[in-house]
């Protein structure tokens, strides 16, 4: 029995030395594939890092964003790494939440990162957050659909083309759908599609004097233009889709068309989730009055809080989620078409990507998204799908309210409108923007 | 006169009699919990209180300063704030009314002997375990999914339209699913009620010559009365803040159509991060939770003193 | 006659009963769906494993579920140690006070929580409670208090005063009294309280999910990494919510006899 203990003891004492000089980082992160397979391969950080233990707090993005608001805001510390994006960040490094970037080795080769999300992703010329994947917006449509009906998708399709397009390929007693959209509340959720929309129909959320100019001419025309194609060609409950809804209809082969966030390509051909992998056409995102703004810029990006305990853990594991060797990693484990999208120039160079169908059309519209320039006329913010300042996830949600319930058929889409430009009015009169 | 007899509010029948004077020793023994639940409930209160008097966002540290009564006017000016109290009402009125009646109904039924009866009351009970988001993300997407769900592929197979539960009958839908979670609790609390009338009791009434609808009416209901205020209470407290159901399956749209107070205190405080708002609403709540419980105090009080 | 009454009523019954488990069914056979399987409703179909497997190399479910364990039960006992004394206090000496006591500590519950989510959050962060079973255990502890307090003071008071002032007539301790009168009395009636408590600790999602990050999250934080994810979800998340519900249905189930027997309410006198 003695002999027995005394082995165990020591082990047990190594054990707990062990852990005493392991560093604990807690990461928070969104639930998507692109997370799960990270956390696949994190092991293989911890094997090269024994004195770092990773930790794993995954939830849906909407809980994502209020638990790291609250905690970073608050200076917790309860997480060492937060995945924030494009919006939040230069207005958390504005606070002084965040720790800015520390120097990076050059076999991290910062300059292969595309400008527009080095840029974004910093507050007065000082890098806050490093990108784990960008993203555009584009078309998707069915090929086979569309040769079937006959129809041919131009080069830069407008959105007139789209209304037809869709009443062509909407077939309701097969289940099939002309066109799919976003339509679930949410500033990140229907408001980023309406955004783009918006923004190409000549619209804008403010003028240069911060008045809210939501009952434009310009938003009543996109608004009834979206409203009416779902009406008449998207599927039914189209209120409550999002993203991943609609991603949904799209593999399982129910939706003939839709615009949305190029990451979701990787996610159409990927044979195992998708029955219609193979079969998909990628065309830029449709303008109508003006290209500017047609579709989006955003990045997910990882950022280290100024409360975080494990900062240099945490910035080492960082570097290595967002390295070269990293998206090697993933080609390696689940394909060439699987690595984390639209941050480096270097995936797209690689010929073996440049297979994926879905590469050219992402680096194309990844390449015209410019945030600086959102709109047909010149506005005081930045930004495609998001207005930069702190208050717009309040009044962008409310207004996604309005708008879905437009679209479920709660009343009209002007007076849901109305509604909006007031509450817009209210929200930046409280901020002090507008005197 | 007794001293019980003077009280407002009648004490159980088992009870020695209240005393005016209570003995310090015993009180010692309630005071650990009323002083946690006076911690638990003035502190984070006063907390919101301060809070729902000066400007606070999270987000922006910009805003700040006193706000008088800035937040209740920003807040009453919502759109979403009447409806949020009036579907905060539906939506208790509701589930309140469904559990009680469907659960009497099914308590009767099972209050019966027939084959296999333990194991259905173990199917009907099931609900009750299970968490509120799971069982809104069940329906959600199981049930009642316009495209996938099995309600919409049975009407296909029909040859009909199926329905847009969430667009077109949202309150609806929240109420159906909230009534599922919540109908095993009221059923078994009737349930085990009904099992403590005598059988002598019910069978004298049939000689009597009531019949079945007379004897529910004047024999069942009137001995349920005291259980059924026991659900009322309950389920009003966890009905009031109902927010996970929402928050899963419609995030409070569309439009406004199935905002409550809570989610509505959710989206102003924690979506857009404006604590002195969202402060307000949560006072506003406690405000709207205490009608509601004045008027429970007196249903209950009379409902005690009924027997 | 009596006899196709009975079988009318089992059929009815059985008919409620089996659309009402029905959701939860469902969900149950499609955990052992493939993800595309999932999105069509046969019931025939190929078994597989393949949505546990990944659920459990992805997630630490038993670390997920030691926390549930430990919180859930922790609570209760607890809140046994405040409930217990002062529902003994209320219905065996009560005072003119007391229904409108327990009327204000059941009103304490009506405060939503999604209002109170800041402050929280502060005293916690002070307290060093964040992410910690201690501070979710806190947390419960209070939320279920007024319950807790509640049903074991409707349970007492069945329990007739007459036999506990025979004992001390007999010459009992207090002591005695309690244990050997007091407690084989209200030990159903308490095991039932304390289920239901269990039950609304397990469930309770809101402030599992926002006080708590790794160390100490729950199974309702183990959900809610699967609830609304990119791509094909339904299989995953059938099964983790299978997972996720099973240890507390299975319990409801086995220890259902206690439940009803508990629940009386004073509704027996």
């Amino acid at each position: 029995m003695k002999r027995l203990a005394f082995p165990f003891l020591t082990f047990l004492l190594t054990a707990v030395s062990a852990l005493a000089q392991q560093k604990t980082v807690t990461i928070a992160v969104v639930n998507n594939p692109d997370m799960i397979e990270l956390k696949k391969l994190s092991p293989k950080f911890e094997e090269k890092n024994p004195d770092i233990k990773l930790n794993w707090v995954i939830v849906e993005e909407n809980v994502l964003r209020q638990r790291v608001t609250t905690d970073v805001s608050t200076g917790s510390g309860q997480f060492d790494i937060v995945f924030i994006g494009l919006y939040e960040t230069p207005l958390f490094a504005k606070r002084g939440w965040l720790r800015p970037i520390g120097d990076l080795p050059s076999d991290f080769d910062p300059d292969d990162v595309f400008k527009s999300l080095r840029d974004g992703l910093s507050y007065q010329g000082k890098l806050y957050a490093l990108p784990f994947y960008g993203e555009s917006s584009m078309l998707m449509y069915r090929k086979d659909l569309f040769d079937e009906k006959g129809l041919k998708m131009p080069e830069q399709p407008k959105y007139e083309d789209i209304k037809k397009f869709a009443d062509a390929l909407t077939d309701k007693a097969k289940g099939v759908y002309g066109i799919t959209l976003r339509g679930k509340p949410g500033w990140g959720e229907n408001m980023a599609f309406l955004d783009t929309l918006i923004n190409t129909f000549g619209g804008t959320w403010f003028d240069m004097k911060w008045n809210p100019t939501i009952d434009s001419p310009e938003w009543k025309k996109a608004v009834n233009f979206y409203v009416d194609l779902l009406k008449a060609d998207g599927p039914p409950g189209a209120s409550s889709n999002g993203f991943n809804e609609n991603l949904t209809l799209m593999t399982s082969g129910k939706a003939a068309m839709w615009i949305d966030a190029t990451v979701a390509g990787s996610m159409l051909e990927n044979p195992k989730e998708s029955q219609v992998a193979g079969k998909i056409g990628y065309a830029p995102s449709p303008i109508e009055a003006t290209p500017n703004g047609s579709h989006w810029l955003w990045s997910w990006a990882f950022a280290i809080p100024k409360a975080a305990k494990q900062a240099d853990a945490a910035q080492k594991f960082a570097m290595w989620a967002t390295s070269k060797d990293y998206i090697k990693m993933v080609a390696a484990d689940e394909g060439p078409f699987a690595v984390p999208p639209g941050t480096r120039k270097s995936t797209y160079d690689n010929p073996e990507y440049q297979k994926a169908p879905f590469a050219a059309a992402t680096l194309q519209a990844m390449n015209s998204a410019d945030p600086t320039n959102p709109c047909i006329k010149p506005v005081p913010y930045t930004g495609i799908q998001f207005v930069s300042i702190p208050e717009f996830q309040s009044f962008g949600t409310v207004v996604g309210q309005n708008i879905s319930g437009a679209l479920a058929g709660k009343g009209t889409v002007e007076q849901a409108l109305k509604e909006s430009q007031s509450a817009v009015s209210r929200a930046v009169k409280q901020a002090g923007l507008l005197k | 006169m007794s001293i019980a007899a003077q009280q407002p509010v009648a004490v159980p029948i088992a009870a020695p009699g209240a005393v005016e004077k209570p003995n310090r020793l015993l009180t010692l023994l309630q005071a650990p919990a009323v002083i946690v639940l006076f911690l638990w409930m003035i502190v984070p209160l006063a907390m919101t209180i301060y809070f729902s008097f000066i400007r606070y966002s999270l987000v922006n540290p910009d805003v700040k300063g006193f706000a008088g009564l800035e937040n209740y006017q920003f807040l009453t000016e919502d759109e979403s704030f009447w409806p949020a109290i009036i579907n905060t009402v539906l939506l208790m009125g509701a589930v309140l009314i469904i559990t009680v009646v469907v659960g009497t109904l099914l308590a009767v039924l099972y209050d019966r002997d027939f084959f296999g009866k333990n194991v259905a009351t173990l199917l009907v009970i099931a609900p009750f375990f299970v968490m509120p988001t799971v069982s809104a993300l069940i329906w959600k997407n199981f049930i009642m999914h316009p495209v996938y769900g099995l309600g919409a592929l049975f009407l296909q197979k029909l040859g009909l339209h199926s329905i847009d539960w969430f667009g077109d009958y949202p309150l609806i839908s929240i109420i159906i699913i909230i009534s599922w979670e919540w109908l095993p609790f009221a059923f078994l609390i009737l349930f085990t009620s009904l099992k403590s009338l005598d059988n002598e009791q019910k069978e004298a009434a049939a000689i009597d010559g009531a019949n079945p609808f007379q004897l529910f009416l004047f024999i069942i209901v009137p001995h349920l009365q005291r259980a059924i205020g026991v659900i009322v209470m309950i389920e009003t407290i966890f009905l009031l803040s109902i927010f996970a159901e929402i928050y899963t399956t419609t995030s409070g749209g569309p439009g406004h159509a199935t905002t409550n107070l809570a989610y509505l205190v959710y989206s102003l405080g924690l979506q857009q991060f404006n604590v002195g708002i969202g402060s307000a609403g949560g006072i506003l709540a406690v405000i709207l939770a205490n009608i509601v419980a004045y008027f429970l105090v007196k249903m209950l009080a009379q409902n005690l003193k009924g027997r | 006659m009596k006899k196709y009454g009975n079988l009318i009523l089992g059929i009815v019954g059985w008919i409620i009963a089996i659309i009402i488990f029905f959701p939860i069914f469902w969900m149950a056979i499609t955990a052992f769906k493939t993800e595309q399987g999932a999105y069509s409703p046969n019931l025939i179909f190929i078994p597989t494993l393949d949505s546990f497997r990944e659920v459990f190399s992805r997630s630490n479910y038993l670390g997920f579920m030691m926390n549930s364990i430990f919180i859930s039960i922790g609570s209760t006992l607890v809140c046994f140690i405040f409930a217990i004394p002062a529902a003994y206090k209320m219905s065996f000496f009560p005072t003119l006070k007391t229904q409108s006591t327990l009327l204000w500590m059941l009103s304490t519950k009506m405060m939503p929580a999604v209002g109170v989510l800041v402050p929280i959050y502060f005293l916690f962060r002070t307290f060093g409670l964040l992410d910690t079973v201690t501070g979710l255990i806190v947390i419960y502890t209070l939320m279920n208090l007024p319950i807790a307090v509640w049903m074991s003071y409707t349970y007492f008071c069945e329990i007739p005063a007459a036999i506990l002032e025979a004992g001390r007539i007999d010459g009992a301790t207090v002591w005695q009294e309690l244990w050997h009168l007091l407690r084989p009395m209200s030990l159903p009636g308490l095991s039932s309280t304390a289920l239901i408590l269990i039950i609304f600790a397990w469930n309770e999602a809101f402030w599992s999910i926002n006080l708590t990050s790794a160390k100490a999250a729950p199974l309702t934080a183990f959900i809610a990494s699967y609830s609304s994810p990119e791509g094909l979800f339904w299989a995953k998340l059938s099964a983790a919510s299978l997972l996720a519900v099973a240890p507390i249905m299975v319990l409801g189930w086995l220890t259902q006899k206690q439940l009803v027997q508990g629940l009386t309410f004073g509704a027996v006198k």
